[in-house]
Order: structure tokens, then C-alpha cells, then sequence
């Protein structure tokens, strides 16, 4: 049976405002199918975004939503978060509003590890202000303030997660669809700071910069450079040259920033 | 005894022709018929889903039993 | 039976009216010279179960603070120039996504880091035009450590009821100084609390002016499920750039501040009834002017203080009628004349506006109020 999306999808909000090709429908459809197997409650789950293509996502979907400023997700749906611990609170966004004027609630957040999932779309570029490079834009390629290639090295957005402290990370692509969903799954399920990176793309204003004859181009990219940890496990660092992990790359079970501050109550309490 | 065939439906007003479902199908049941896609060869379905899943726009559906 | 009477500092005092008025939120960032309402906060909130959070930088703690704010809570946060320099991308968010919150701001010198020690009242316009576009704006400037207190209360009251950030803004002065402070009893002084829906959550729209300019807000987590965004949205939260709706919405958002300024609107009248030379003064230079007005009474001059509560709305009407019965205005105020621009555009050529304006740090004193007293003819 063809999943029903429409018990997600806010009546008369589609077609979403993303471009031909672009894979940030994809990721919103994995989301829902995430929701819908963990049986999150609509009224009781927060969507929190930033600014952004990717961040427009929360508006199509019939939960509580907030689309905050750029780059402020992560901090406003920290104060959702901590106000009322019981809801789901899910973050959204683009590599650029999460890593770059979002880059210090970022890894804040990671390092709180307060329980909340944080999808984030990377797409290498900032598509919505016409494909500026970003963080995540890799050296050498182009953007339209990159012109001559960008010189700026970027950020592996999981191993900065890890690095701030996040204690699970996971990482897929638009390509693979049927994994994305899976990765949201356990990444909710989680008892802490998660974050999911989806590889994602633009072909509107990263591709055509950057010799992607079309979206298929770009999709096949990802299928190609893809390649499972378990799979990695087996491969040589030659083979391994280019490719990029996907899958949960890591997991660790930490106290969890909201029950330790109902830990700080109790403290003040029995004073 | 006789295949059961999926029902593909697809949704105009939500397609924008990005050609996804039609280059990753891997029976080549879909094709771009002018703008938008449309079901070619629904003999050839293997109920993969992977259409489905892969439309970024809500567009089609793969309807089984 | 006897109050409960405390000797407290601005800042301490600040804390606790908060709390009296419901506070359950506190979201903020280390900055001298507010940083004592964020300790007072981070040790009473856990004991009522509240919410206290050190965010990474300023603006994070105004997210935080609005975020919580949509989940039902009272938030209060407090800084001091650069920090609300920083908060006033999302102060104009709070504005357009109709969000109460209370931003407590101790003014210290300025611009930049100015004198992070030394006591200013120079944040005053960014009080109203520190975020970019027209919103509205509700900024109260106690005078005392008691007048902190209570109008911290004010303060969430109002944001509460109008659905809109509301800044409390002590010069360091107020801030820092301490004096007698008597507590009210619970119940004593009002507590408002924002409008809920009366409707059905499918029914309910964020913005829905069928009840008013004040629409009533629901909370994340309550049943309700809703849109906000920093966009400008229709009555049902979502974006929308038709003009006649972004038009209405815009005005909306100002009208229920300014059409509402008589119940906003607070200030003290010292020896007006047949002044002749008045002193419009604010927060501790309010201190100073009622001791200069006092002297200069008894050297026989008609002198007298108007002395502004609420910045903003300014008291335009206050201020214009007393425009026609005064030789002259003299406004003390640790700027380079940020409210004496506001008393001449009230006064409107009608009385003479002397300004006395310090920036160097230093409090201004009665003897400079008298002396200029002295030179209005």
C-alpha cells in the first residue's frame, strides 16, 4: 500500500516551494515515515527550523512548527525543549544556517546533548539567496561568490558533531530514500543529542556551477561516492578515496541534558 | 497465475519533471511524457517503491493490494 | 502582620519581580553589570520547578527564551549593550511572531564595549529602533531598587497582555545600588497572564484578530498544533506577501501598543501644579533632579519634575500639554540628548529644552540640574 503522507502534510500546503530535483522533499518524506513508525503524536512533536531552503520544511508539515531565525533553530528549540521535555522536538535545516551563522548553537547543542534530532540537508550551498558557498562547499568548487573555485576548506558537518560532543550521528543521502527514514527512527529514538546529515542536493544553484549536466547527474553522484560503514569496514584506504561514510557513525549513551537538569531541581528542592 | 499489477498514480499538479522516478526505475516502467512523468510499462513493475520513495514531490504513488 | 522587607540590589530585586509576576524561564549569558539577575534566577527557578539555561552567546539565550515562551512559560532574560545589541535580531522575531518575553537590559557606556562598569542611559532608542523594521515597542525605566521590582511585574504583565517583548532598562545606577525593598503578598499586586484559546485546536489560528489586536496564544505541547515563523504571516501563522495583509499586520502589530498607550503610559509628576521650569528626568537621574528641584524650591524657584516611567510609548501627550505652561524643559540624561529629542519633538517649539548630557561614566548631580534651573529665563 502506497504510504499515506496526506495524515502528515498540511491540507493545501503542496507542491512545496523546492525546485525540480531537489532532494529536500526526499528527506521531509523520510521524516514523516519516521513519525508515523514511531508513532509520534502530531500535537506533541515541535518542528524547529532556521532559515533556509531547508528550512521551510516545517510549514508542510501539521505539527507544532517553528521557523525561526537564521541559524537560531537549534537554540530556540532548546528553550522548547527544556520548557516542556515531554514533547518530541525535532530541528531541520541547511548545511549553510546550521554551520555557519548557526555553527555555535550547533555544537552547543551537541555538547548539551539535550534530546532533540537534528536533520540536517547539506547541499554544499546556500540555495535560497542564489548559491553562495557555504561551510560545507567543498575547496575548489564553485559558488557564486566563489567564482575562480572556493578556497575555503569545509567542514565534515558528522565528525563536527561527534567532535562537539553529539552522542549519536548518522549519515545518509537523498539517493538513498529508503534509508533515510531508518536513520530519523533511531536518531529520534536516541536518548540524547542526535544528528542526522543528509547528503542532499542543488541542482538549481550548486549543480550547474559545478558541471552537473542534471539532477540525475547529481543523484548518481551520491549513489557512487556512498559507501555503508559496515562495507567500509572491508575497504582499502585506496578504495576508500573519495567515497563518503554513510549509516550511523556513532553512538554513545551519555546523561541526557533535560533529565539531568530535573536532577538540578531536585537538588535545589531538598534544600 | 496471473501477476497482480500495482496501480501507479500519478499526481500532475504536484510533479515538476525532475525525471527521478523515470531514471531509477529499474524496469523502466516510467517515462517523461512532456512535462510530466507517466506509466509506460506497468506490466514491468516489481513494486520496489523506490518511485515513490525518491519523488521529492509527493507525486506518485504506488498503490498495491 | 509585617512584610517581608529586604535590603536588595536592582538586579537582585529585578529577579525577584519576576518571579512574583510567574517567571518560570530564565535564559542568558554572562555580562557585566546584569549578570546578578541571571545568579539570583539560576538559584531560585529549580527550587519551583522552574527553568534556568546559560546559553552559548546573547542571542541564543533570546531564542531560548522565545522558544520556551511558545511552550507556555513566563521567560525573562537580562543583558547590558552588547548583549542587546546582539538580542535585537530576535527582539524583532518576538515583535513579528507576536511572542511575550521580557528582555531586562541594565544601560551601562556605550557604543561597543564601551564602560562595562560605569552607568549610561544611552540604549534608550534601541529600546524602540535597535531591530530593523517597524514594530512595536514597551520599554519601563525604574528609578529605584522598589520601582525595579514592581515594574518587572509590570513588565510581564504587559507582555502577557499585549503578546509582545517588553524590555525593563535601569541605568547601572539602579541596577547596582541597593536600598529597602518591601515585598508584596502574593496576590497583592496583579499577575496577568497571556489569553489562551477559547476554540477548538482546529479551529485555532495563531493570529486571529476576530478577537482583537491581542489575539490569544496557545502553547506548543497543549493540543494546540500551529505555525510561527519571523515571516510576515497571514491569521493562520503561515507566510504571505499579499500587500493588503502584510499592510494590516504591520499596523496591527503597532496599534496594539500605541492605541493602547493611557494603560501603558506611567509617570510621576513632582511639584508640577505651578511649575514653571520642569525637569524631565529618568531612572537615577530622576534621584538627582528631585533633590535639585527641592533645593531649588527653597531658593524660591517654580521648579518641578516630570519624571517618565515608560520611555515607549513615550508620554507624548503628558509631555505636549505641559509644552504650553513651562518657560522651559531641562532634560538631564546620561547620552548626548536621546530624550531630549523626544521632548522637543513633543514640545513642538512651544518651551525651550535645556539639556544636560553626560557620557564620561559619571552620575549627574543635583548642583548641574540647579545650576541650569537657573538659566531658564
Amino acid at each position: 500500500m502506497a504510504f499515506d503522507y496526506d495524515k502528515y502534510i498540511r491540507p493545501g500546503k503542496l507542491p512545496h516551494i523546492w525546485c525540480p530535483g531537489c532532494g529536500h522533499g526526499i528527506v521531509m518524506k523520510g521524516l514523516i515515515r519516521a513519525m508515523d513508525t514511531l508513532g509520534l503524536k502530531k500535537e506533541n512533536t515541535a518542528i524547529v527550523s532556521g532559515i533556509g531552503c531547508a528550512s521551510r520544511l516545517p510549514g508542510y508539515i501539521d505539527c507544532c512548527t517553528l521557523h525561526t531565525a537564521h541559524g537560531r533553530a537549534a537554540a530556540f528549540a532548546t528553550g522548547v525543549k527544556l520548557a516542556k521535555p515531554e514533547m518530541n522536538v525535532i530541528l531541520c535545516g541547511g548545511d549553510g544556517d546550521g554551520t555557519a551563522i548557526g555553527g555555535n548553537h550547533f555544537i552547543h547543542a551537541c555538547r548539551r546533548n539535550i534530546d532533540m534530532t537534528y536533520i540536517i540537508m547539506n547541499n554544499y550551498i546556500y540555495g535560497m539567496t542564489g548559491g553562495q558557498f557555504s561551510p560545507a562547499t567543498p575547496t575548489g568548487h564553485k559558488a557564486s561568490t566563489t567564482p575562480y573555485g572556493n578556497p575555503d576548506p569545509c567542514f565534515d558537518i558528522a565528525k563536527l558533531a561527534i567532535g562537539a560532543g553529539a552522542t549519536f550521528v548518522a549519515r545518509g543521502t537523498a539517493f538513498h530514500a529508503n534509508q533515510i527514514d531508518k536513520l530519523i527512527v533511531e536518531a529520534i529514538q536516541h536518548k540524547g543529542f542526535s544528528v542526522v546529515e543528509i547528503l542532499d542536493d542543488c541542482p538549481t544553484t550548486y549543480g550547474r556551477r559545478n558541471k552537473y549536466k542534471s539532477v540525475i547527474e547529481m543523484m548518481n553522484r551520491l549513489k557512487e561516492v556512498a559507501v555503508p560503514v559496515k562495507a567500509a569496514e572491508k575497504m582499502t584506504a585506496e578504495q576508500l578515496q573519495g567515497k563518503i561514510l554513510t549509516g550511523v557513525l556513532y553512538k554513545e549513551e551519555k546523561p541526557e541534558y533535560t533529565a539531568e537538569y530535573a536532577k538540578v531541581i531536585e537538588r535545589a528542592q531538598a534544600k | 497465475m496471473e501477476k497482480k499489477l500495482p496501480k501507479i498514480e500519478i499526481i500532475e499538479k504536484y510533479c515538476k519533471g525532475c525525471h527521478i522516478c523515470v531514471e531509477f526505475c529499474p524496469t523502466k516502467v516510467l517515462e517523461m511524457k512532456g512535462f510530466y512523468a507517466t506509466v509506460k510499462n506497468l506490466e514491468a513493475c516489481i513494486k520496489c517503491m523506490q518511485c515513490e520513495l525518491r519523488c521529492p514531490d509527493f507525486a506518485i504513488k504506488v498503490i498495491t493490494e | 502582620m509585617s512584610k517581608k522587607v529586604a535590603f536588595l540590589q536592582g538586579n537582585e530585586a529585578a529577579a525577584h519581580g519576576a518571579l512574583y509576576a510567574g517567571c518560570n524561564f530564565f535564559g542568558g549569558y554572562p555580562i557585566t553589570p546584569s549578570t546578578e539577575v541571571a545568579e539570583v534566577m539560576s538559584v531560585e527557578l529549580p527550587k519551583i520547578g522552574g527553568k534556568f539555561v546559560q546559553m552559548e552567546d546573547e542571542i541564543g539565550a533570546m531564542a531560548a527564551i522565545l522558544g520556551a515562551s511558545l511552550a507556555g512559560s513566563k521567560v525573562l532574560t537580562s543583558t547590558s549593550g552588547p548583549g542587546l545589541s546582539l538580542k535585537q535580531e530576535l527582539i524583532g522575531y518576538g515583535c513579528i511572531a507576536e511572542i511575550p518575553c521580557v528582555v531586562y537590559n541594565v544601560m551601562r557606556g556605550g557604543p561597543s564595549t564601551g564602560m562595562p562598569t560605569g552607568p549610561s542611559q544611552s540604549d534608550v532608542m534601541a529600546a524602540k529602533w535597535g531591530t530593523h523594521g517597524d514594530h512595536p515597542a514597551i520599554c519601563l525605566v525604574p528609578a529605584s531598587v522598589q520601582e525595579t521590582y514592581e515594574e518587572v511585574i509590570r513588565a510581564f504583565n504587559l507582555s502577557e497582555k499585549y503578546r509582545t517583548p517588553v524590555m525593563v532598562m535601569p541605568d547601572e545606577i539602579v541596577a547596582h545600588m541597593r536600598e529597602r525593598i518591601v515585598f508584596p503578598e502574593q496576590g497583592e499586586v496583579e499577575v496577568v497572564s497571556r489569553k489562551s484559546p477559547s476554540v477548538s485546536p482546529e479551529q485555532y489560528k495563531p493570529y486571529d484578530t476576530s478577537f482583537g489586536d491581542v489575539p490569544p496564544l496557545a502553547s506548543f505541547g497543549s493540543g494546540y498544533k500551529f505555525h510561527v515563523t519571523g515571516l510576515n504571516k497571514m491569521q493562520d501563522g503561515f507566510p504571505t506577501t499579499k500587500a493588503e495583509i502584510v499592510q494590516a499586520e504591520e499596523e496591527r502589530q503597532v496599534r496594539k501598543v500605541e492605541a493602547n498607550a493611557d494603560d501603558i503610559v506611567t509617570f510621576e509628576e513632582y511639584q508640577l501644579d505651578d511649575a514653571d521650569v520642569v525637569v524631565i528626568a529618568y531612572g537615577s537621574t530622576s534621584r538627582s533632579a528631585r533633590y535639585a528641584v527641592n533645593a531649588a524650591r527653597e531658593q524660591g524657584l517654580k521648579a518641578g519634575m516630570f519624571r517618565i516611567k515608560t520611555f515607549w510609548p513615550f508620554p507624548d501627550k503628558q509631555i505636549k500639554a505641559l509644552a504650553g505652561k513651562v518657560k522651559g524643559f531641562i532634560v538631564p540624561e546620561m547620552n548626548l540628548g536621546m530624550c531630549a529629542n523626544e521632548v522637543e519633538r513633543c514640545a513642538q517649539g512651544k518651551a525651550p529644552i535645556h539639556g544636560i548630557f553626560r557620557v564620561d561614566g559619571e552620575p549627574i548631580n543635583p548642583d548641574q540640574i540647579l545650576d541650569k534651573m537657573k538659566e531658564v529665563k
